[in-house]
């Protein structure tokens, strides 16, 4: 199996899906698996400009809400948009990974409580 | 099946009749040399004499509040609190559900009386912000955020930003209406004596700010502030003791939607403020048209759209046609934010729900000074995070 980073949905009893993964869906389905949606395209639903960023994140920081088509299933995912990237509402993107999105410990989290790599968007 | 065993827990005191509101006090909002004790402090004593309420009178403190451990260092508020007012050994609690801890307040206060444990409770919401940084302030109320959020830089401005975006391409609205939202809600704090911002702005300052998470600019969105505002509850017959003129709470109601905001069917609707609204609605036996006044929180200009949206007040996708045809202003059919709302008020975290219920408070008992409305019956709605959690209460004039 690969090693490789993966931008992972969650599967539930009831047929949703979600990213991030939840121990249960909204209607409390339990897990039933995984959806791999590291190669796969999605649709920009919104995006904006912020300039206003906390401690550890670029400025400015564009950022986006895109829609992925699992089986019929609607699945949305929220990310930075990749540097220099201009969107608009319905382009299409596709997930590029970044080994650290914001700086870890610049914040108020604490570093070890989560992961900060993950997945950004280029238009495609 | 057999059933469990349980065990009945009983109160001294028999179930009481409504719960009545008898007096409230804020503090000046904006920036504020007092730290979080003091602030609390100022307004506990300020409702304490706005009721006529002895501190050893007090049975129950309430006080809301994010997070003055992340912004102060200083934690253990409420019974710091009962001790400065002198309301040992009354019962204290904090109440923190980020920006919507003072609804959630409400909400404790009215229960604690509703349910017949207190005679007299005190609730004091208050936060502690101006002594940081934006970008820290900005990054503690982001905190509340999922990790999957937080990671990639997700401030609640930048939410705002998704949304307003959203809103104006789904229904065709114009980027000024959200700007006449802000040239509203200043205009009305300009008669806001404890409002951090006491100034008119036009339409062209806002248009022309500078972009803070785009297409929302400067204007767009509430300041950083210190603040603090409290409310005396207790039922409606003790509240006869102590004043002719009182509210009484006769709707209330609390409801979230989900963590991670992008995972809502609709990024237009705040199912926290339907959910809430509908129990709100049911429990005072109204609906959206009976409604005199309405304090939304307009922490973004979008937010007040989202609101009267889903509070019924307007079709969806249509709020922004009652602001273009000055449905909302304090002479208008429904004037909304008559006290500036936060964007001219200021927003100290804790404090902002309980100040919405000051402001129909003195609404509802014809005490508003240069901004009373005509109104015997208010609504206030207070969102936590981004409509992640909701508190929609309904105030009437005692009859």
């Amino acid at each position: 199996m690969s090693d490789e980073p993966r931008l992972e949905a969650q599967r539930y009893a009831d047929g949703t899906v979600s990213c991030p993964s939840h121990p249960r869906g909204l209607s409390g389905a339990e897990q039933t698996g995984t959806v791999d949606l590291t190669d796969r395209t999605a649709e920009v639903i919104t995006w904006t400009t912020s300039t206003a960023t906390p401690p550890g994140v670029r400025e400015p920081n564009t950022l986006a809400i895109v829609e992925f088509d699992v089986d019929g299933e609607s699945v949305r995912v929220l990310g930075q948009i990749a540097t220099d990237a201009d969107v608009e509402i319905g382009d299409t993107v596709e997930p590029v990974y970044a080994d650290e999105l914001r700086e870890p410990g610049a914040g108020i989290r604490e570093p070890e409580s989560q992961d900060w790599d993950g997945f950004r968007f280029d238009p495609v | 099946m057999e059933p469990a065993d349980y065990i009945i827990l009983t109160c001294e005191k028999p179930h009481m009749d409504r719960v009545a509101v008898i007096g409230a006090s804020m503090t000046q909002f904006g920036q504020r040399d007092a730290w979080i004790r003091e602030l609390l402090s100022e307004a506990g004593e300020g409702c304490l004499a706005d009721a006529g309420v002895a501190p050893d009178d007090v049975e129950h403190l309430y006080v809301s509040n994010m997070a003055s451990g992340e912004f102060e260092g200083q934690t253990g508020v409420p019974n710091a609190l009962a001790h400065d007012l002198g309301a040992v050994p009354a019962y204290t609690q904090r109440i923190d559900q980020t920006s919507s801890s003072g609804g959630a307040g409400i909400y404790a206060a009215w229960q604690s009386v509703a349910s017949g444990a207190s005679d007299m409770t005190l609730l004091v919401g208050g936060e502690k912000m101006t002594h940081r940084t934006t970008a820290e302030a900005t990054d503690v109320i982001a905190s509340l955020t999922h990790p999957a959020e937080y990671k990639h830089g997700v401030t609640l401005p930048s939410f705002a930003g998704l949304t307003a975006r959203r809103y104006l391409h789904e229904y065709d609205a114009p980027r000024e209406s959200l700007a006449k939202v802000a040239v509203k809600n200043h205009k009305n704090g300009v008669d806001n004596p404890h409002a951090q911002f006491q100034k008119e702005v036009d339409l062209e300052t806002v248009m022309e700010s500078p972009i803070i998470a785009d297409p929302l600019r400067l204007y767009d969105f509430c300041p950083i502030t210190d603040g603090s505002a409290a409310l005396m509850l207790c039922p409606e017959s003790v509240a006869e003791e102590y004043a002719d003129d009182y509210a009484v709470i006769t709707g209330i109601g609390g409801a979230t939607d989900t963590h991670v905001v992008h995972e809502r069917e609709d990024p237009t609707v705040m199912g926290g403020v339907v959910e809430s609204s509908e129990e709100a609605y049911e429990m005072a036996g109204i609906g959206p048209d009976d409604l005199d006044v309405a304090e939304l929180h307009d922490m973004f200009t979008i937010l007040e759209f989202l609101q009267m949206e889903g509070l019924g007040i307007a079709d969806q996708g249509d709020a922004w046609k009652a602001i273009e045809d000055g449905r909302t202003k304090r002479d208008g059919e429904l004037p909304v934010n008559t006290s500036g709302g936060l964007k001219s008020k200021g927003h100290p975290l804790g404090a902002s729900g309980v100040a919405q219920g000051y402001e129909i408070y003195k609404q509802v008992i014809g005490d508003a000074g240069p901004r009373q409305v005509d109104a015997d019956v208010g609504l206030a709605c207070n969102v936590g995070g981004f409509g992640n959690c909701v508190i929609t209460t309904i105030m009437e004039e005692a009859q």
